[in-house]
C-alpha cells in the first residue's frame, strides 16, 4: 500500500496509517514524508512501514512490534519508549534516540545526536539494542538500565566517536564503543570494563543483523579496537540516604 | 552511641497475657519475651509509634508514649536538628524522610473562611434541592455550534466524574497491590478516577482501568502502548509536591518479582526515576509527549501534566496549557511521598493554595481557562478543603495521605522501610495480608461519600446548588490573619470586608 504524505499534517497521516493497519495492510510505503512527526507511534503487530522523505520527531514512539524503514535521516526522538519493533534509518538521526526504549532495534547508517539511549531498560525478553555505523553525541546511556549500545564511528574519522559524559548514573545494560574511549569521558556510575574474547563473540552476533541491513562486513568491523562500558553496580545510589 | 528513644511503650502487665501477639504485629521488632523475668518486655528505641500493637493487643495492655524531650531546650536548636546533624556525622548521608512537610509553616486552608447566606439571599436545603457535584475535566469548547438539531462542534475528550474528588497518584512500588486494588473499586464505586503512579498497573487492576488516570513519568516505567490504551485518561508527571525538581527512587531490595513485572525492569535494580524527562527540556519538548501521547492513543483520552507548585508555576501552567495539555495538576509543598529526602520535602516549593489561585488568575487573564482545568492535590485533609480549593479556582482535587489514613495508616512517616505494619506501604506478603482490599474500598468510598455529602452542606449554605459555580468563586471567601499580600495572591478579602 502506498500512501502520498505531500502536505499533509502528522494527524492526517497517522489517521491513514491507522486505518490501513486496521485493514490489515502489512506494507505500507509512504513518499514525501516531510517533517510528519509521531510516524508509527503506539502501533504494534508485524506491519512494515518504509518512509521516504524525512519523518519528523518521535517515529515509532511506544510502538510495539512493528518495523519502520527510513530511507533518509531521521529526526529527534525515535523509539521513545517504544516496547518492541524494529527501526532503521539509512541516514542520520538525531538526538534522544530510544528514549527509555524497553524492547526492539535502532539501527542507524549515519550518526546520532545527544542524549542517546537515556534509560533504556531491559525486561526479561524485552531487550533493547540501539547499533549506530556513525558516532554519538555527549550524554550517550544517561540512566541506563539494560539492553546494548553499539556506537561504530565508521563515517567521519575527524569527528570524535562519542562526546562526552557517558553514561552518568548508568546501573544496566552495556555500551560498545569501536575505538578507544577515555576514562575522562566516562560520567559518574560508569566504568571501562576489559574487552574480551567473549564480547567479540557477543558483538559478532549482535551485529549479524546490522551488517546484513546496510551492507557491511562483521570481519571488518570486529578487526578493531573496542571499548566496553559497563555499571560499577546495579544500585549507584544505595549508599546515599539515610533514616 | 543511640539516640535515646522518642517512644515509650507503656505495657499494663496486669491485663498482659503474655500471648505474645505483638512480636507478630510489630515489624520493627519492639516487643519480646524475657524468658528470665517471665513477661513481655520492649526494646523502645526502635518505635516508631504506628500503634499496631496498641489496636491489636487482645487485652488492651499497651500505650505508646511520647517521651519528654531528652534534650535541653533551645529555640534554635530545636531537638531534632540536633538529631539530625548528629545522624548526618555519623553517616555522611542524605536524610530520607516520608510522607508530607513536617515544617511547621503557616496554612493558608487554615486562614481562609467560607461565606454563607444569611435573610438576604437564601441558602438552599442539600436534602430537599439536588446538588450537582458532576465534574467534567478537559478541554471546553469557546463555543458550541448546533447545525440541523445536531452538534456540530467537536468537543475534545473529557473525564466525568461523580465528585471533584479524586485519588491520587501513588506508585505500585511505593504501596501494595492490595492498596491498588482498593483504591480502584473506591474510584470506581464513587464514580471518579484514581491515579496509577509511576509504577505502572498491575493487571489485576487492568479491569478498573475506566477508573484510572495512567502516569507517565520521567522513569517511563511500565509505560506500554496497553498501559495508554486501556486507560481514562493520562497523566505526565513533571515534579511532585514533595520532592519538587528531584527525581524519584526506588531501592533494589524493594524491586521484587511482581513489582519487577509491571514496572518492567529486572528484579533488585534500582528504579530511579531522573529528575527530568530526558525527552523535555522546554515548553515545546512537552507539547511533543503530550502529542506523542494522544497520538498513540488517536486522541480519545485527556492528557494531564503534573508539576510541583513553585513560584512560577502561573507560567509554567499557561505553557502546558498551550502545550495542549487538557489538565494542569499541581501538587502543593505539603505532599505526601513514599520517600523523599527531607530537606527537599521541608523547604521547597509553594502552597497549593497560593498555586492554585495564581493558575486559575492567569489562565484567566490569558483568556485560556477553559481550555484545561486545574487539579489540586497535596495536603487536602477535609472537605473543607475541597471547597477552598475549589473556590480558589481548582476543577478538582486529589487525596493521597487522605485516603491511606481511612484505610489504615496512622502517618507514622516510616513507609520508606517498607516496613509498614499496616500493610500499606510494603510489599512483604504477610505484612500486605493485612490489609483487606475489599473492606478498604468501602472504607474509602465511605471517605468520599462523607465529604461529597459536607460538600453539598458547604454548597447549600452558600446558596448555590453546582459545584461549577463555586469553581473560582472567590468572593465567598476571606482570609483571617492574612497579610495584604497573601490576600492579594490568593485574590480574597479580609474577613469583615
Ligand atoms: S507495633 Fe508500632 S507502636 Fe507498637 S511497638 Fe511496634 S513500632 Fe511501636
Ligand atoms: S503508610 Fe504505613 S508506614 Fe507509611 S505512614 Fe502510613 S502507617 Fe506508617
Amino acid at each position: 500500500m502506498i500512501m502520498d504524505a505531500k502536505g499533509l499534517h502528522y494527524k492526517a497521516l497517522n489517521k491513514l496509517i491507522e486505518d490501513a493497519i486496521n485493514n490489515s495492510a502489512k506494507k505500507i510505503k509512504i513518499t514525501n514524508v516531510n517533517g510528519q512527526r509521531y510516524i508509527g507511534g503506539g502501533i504494534k503487530g508485524n506491519v512494515e512501514i518504509e518512509i521516504h522523505g524525512t519523518p519528523g520527531d518521535d517515529l515509532g514512539s511506544f510502538m510495539d512490534g512493528p518495523t519502520i524503514t527510513v530511507y533518509n535521516d531521521a529526526q529527534d526522538g525515535i523509539g521513545n519508549t517504544m516496547n518492541s519493533g524494529k527501526i532503521i534509518v539509512h541516514g542520520d538521526a538525531r538526538d534522544i534516540v530510544g528514549h527509555s526504549m524497553r524492547g526492539g532495534k535502532i539501527f542507524v547508517n549515519g550518526d546520532v545526536g545527544y542524549r542517546v539511549g537515556i534509560h533504556m531498560k531491559e525486561y526479561k525478553e524485552n531487550f533493547p539494542v540501539i547499533i549506530a555505523a556513525g558516532s554519538a553525541g555527549d550524554f550517550l546511556g544517561e540512566y541506563m538500565a539494560g539492553g546494548r549500545i553499539v556506537v561504530l564511528g565508521m563515517k567521519d574519522s575527524d569527528s570524535e566517536i562519542v562526546g562526552d559524559w557517558i553514561a552518568t548514573g548508568i546501573h544496566g545494560g552495556m555500551i560498545y564503543i569501536r575505538g578507544k574511549v577515555e576514562e575522562h569521558k566516562l560520567g559518574v556510575a560508569a566504568k571501562i570494563a576489559e574487552f574480551s574474547q567473549e564480547d567479540r563473540k557477543y558483538l559478532r552476533n549482535l551485529l549479524k543483523e546490522f551488517c546484513k541491513t546496510f551492507g557491511y562486513n562483521v570481519k571488518k568491523i570486529l578487526d578493531a579496537e573496542f571499548t566496553k562500558i559497563t555499571p560499577m553496580t546495579h544500585r549507584p545510589y544505595g549508599k546515599m540516604y539515610t533514616e | 552511641m543511640r539516640f535515646p528513644p522518642e517512644f515509650k511503650v507503656v505495657r499494663d502487665q496486669e491485663k498482659c497475657t503474655k500471648c505474645k501477639r505483638c512480636t507478630i504485629e510489630c515489624t520493627f521488632e519492639v516487643h519480646g519475651y524475657d524468658k528470665k523475668k517471665k513477661r513481655m518486655v520492649a526494646n523502645d528505641e526502635n518505635c516508631v509509634a504506628c500503634q499496631r500493637c496498641v489496636f491489636t493487643c487482645p487485652t488492651k495492655a499497651l500505650v505508646i508514649e511520647r517521651r519528654p524531650p531528652t534534650f535541653s531546650d533551645h529555640p534554635t536548636w530545636t531537638e531534632w536538628i540536633r538529631r539530625d546533624i548528629m545522624t548526618q556525622a555519623k553517616t555522611g548521608s542524605v536524610i530520607l524522610a516520608s510522607m508530607g512537610n513536617e515544617k511547621p509553616y503557616q496554612s493558608l486552608f487554615d486562614s481562609i473562611v467560607i461565606d454563607a447566606c444569611q435573610v438576604t439571599n437564601p441558602a438552599i436545603d442539600p436534602l430537599r434541592e439536588p446538588m450537582e457535584l458532576r465534574t467534567y475535566l478537559g478541554r471546553k469548547p469557546e463555543k458550541i455550534e448546533i447545525e440541523n438539531d445536531a452538534l456540530k462542534t467537536e468537543i475534545a475528550p473529557n473525564l466525568k466524574l461523580e465528585t471533584p474528588i479524586m485519588i491520587a497518584h501513588m506508585s505500585y512500588g511505593a504501596i501494595s497491590l492490595e492498596v491498588h486494588k482498593a483504591l480502584a473499586t473506591a474510584a470506581k464505586e464513587q464514580g471518579t478516577m484514581m491515579g496509577s503512579g509511576e509504577g505502572g498497573l498491575h493487571k489485576e487492576l487492568y479491569p478498573f482501568a475506566d477508573h484510572i488516570i495512567v502516569q507517565v513519568a520521567s522513569g517511563r516505567f511500565g509505560v506500554h502502548e496497553e498501559y495508554l490504551k486501556i486507560a481514562a485518561g493520562m497523566e505526565i508527571k513533571i515534579g511532585q509536591g514533595a520532592k519538587p525538581g528531584i527525581g524519584g527512587h526506588l531501592p533494589g531490595p524493594k524491586i521484587t518479582e511482581p513489582i519487577s513485572e509491571t514496572r518492567m525492569i529486572p528484579v533488585g535494580t534500582d528504579a530511579l526515576s531522573p529528575a527530568p524527562h530526558h525527552d523535555i527540556y522546554s515548553i515545546e519538548d512537552l507539547s511533543r509527549l503530550i502529542y506523542a501521547l494522544k497520538e498513540a492513543t488517536r486522541y480519545k483520552k485527556p492528557v494531564f501534566v503534573k508539576i510541583a507548585a513553585v513560584n512560577n508555576s502561573a507560567p509554567i501552567a499557561t505553557g502546558i496549557i498551550r502545550a495542549g495539555a487538557d489538565a494542569v495538576v499541581l501538587d502543593g509543598f505539603r505532599a505526601g511521598t513514599g520517600a523523599a529526602p527531607q530537606v527537599i520535602r521541608d523547604n521547597l516549593g509553594i502552597p497549593i493554595e497560593a498555586a492554585i489561585a495564581a493558575v486559575d488568575q492567569r489562565l484567566r487573564e490569558e483568556g485560556i481557562r477553559h481550555w484545561g482545568s486545574i487539579i489540586a492535590s497535596g495536603s487536602i485533609r477535609t472537605s473543607a478543603d475541597v471547597a477552598k480549593a475549589i473556590a480558589l479556582g481548582a476543577d478538582a482535587v486529589y487525596i493521597g495521605t487522605a485516603a491511606l489514613i481511612a484505610l489504615g495508616c496512622t502517618v507514622c512517616k516510616k513507609c520508606y522501610t517498607g516496613k509498614c505494619t499496616w500493610g500499606i506501604a510494603t510489599q512483604v506478603p504477610k505484612l500486605r495480608k493485612r490489609l483487606d482490599p475489599e473492606k478498604g474500598a468501602k472504607a474509602v468510598s465511605n471517605l468520599i461519600q462523607a465529604w461529597n455529602h459536607e460538600l453539598k452542606e458547604i454548597l447549600g449554605a452558600l446558596g448555590i446548588n453546582s459545584v461549577e459555580s463555586l469553581r473560582g468563586n472567590r468572593e465567598r471567601l476571606r482570609g483571617v490573619g492574612l497579610s495584604q499580600p497573601d490576600l492579594d495572591v490568593l485574590g480574597i478579602l479580609p474577613a469583615g470586608k
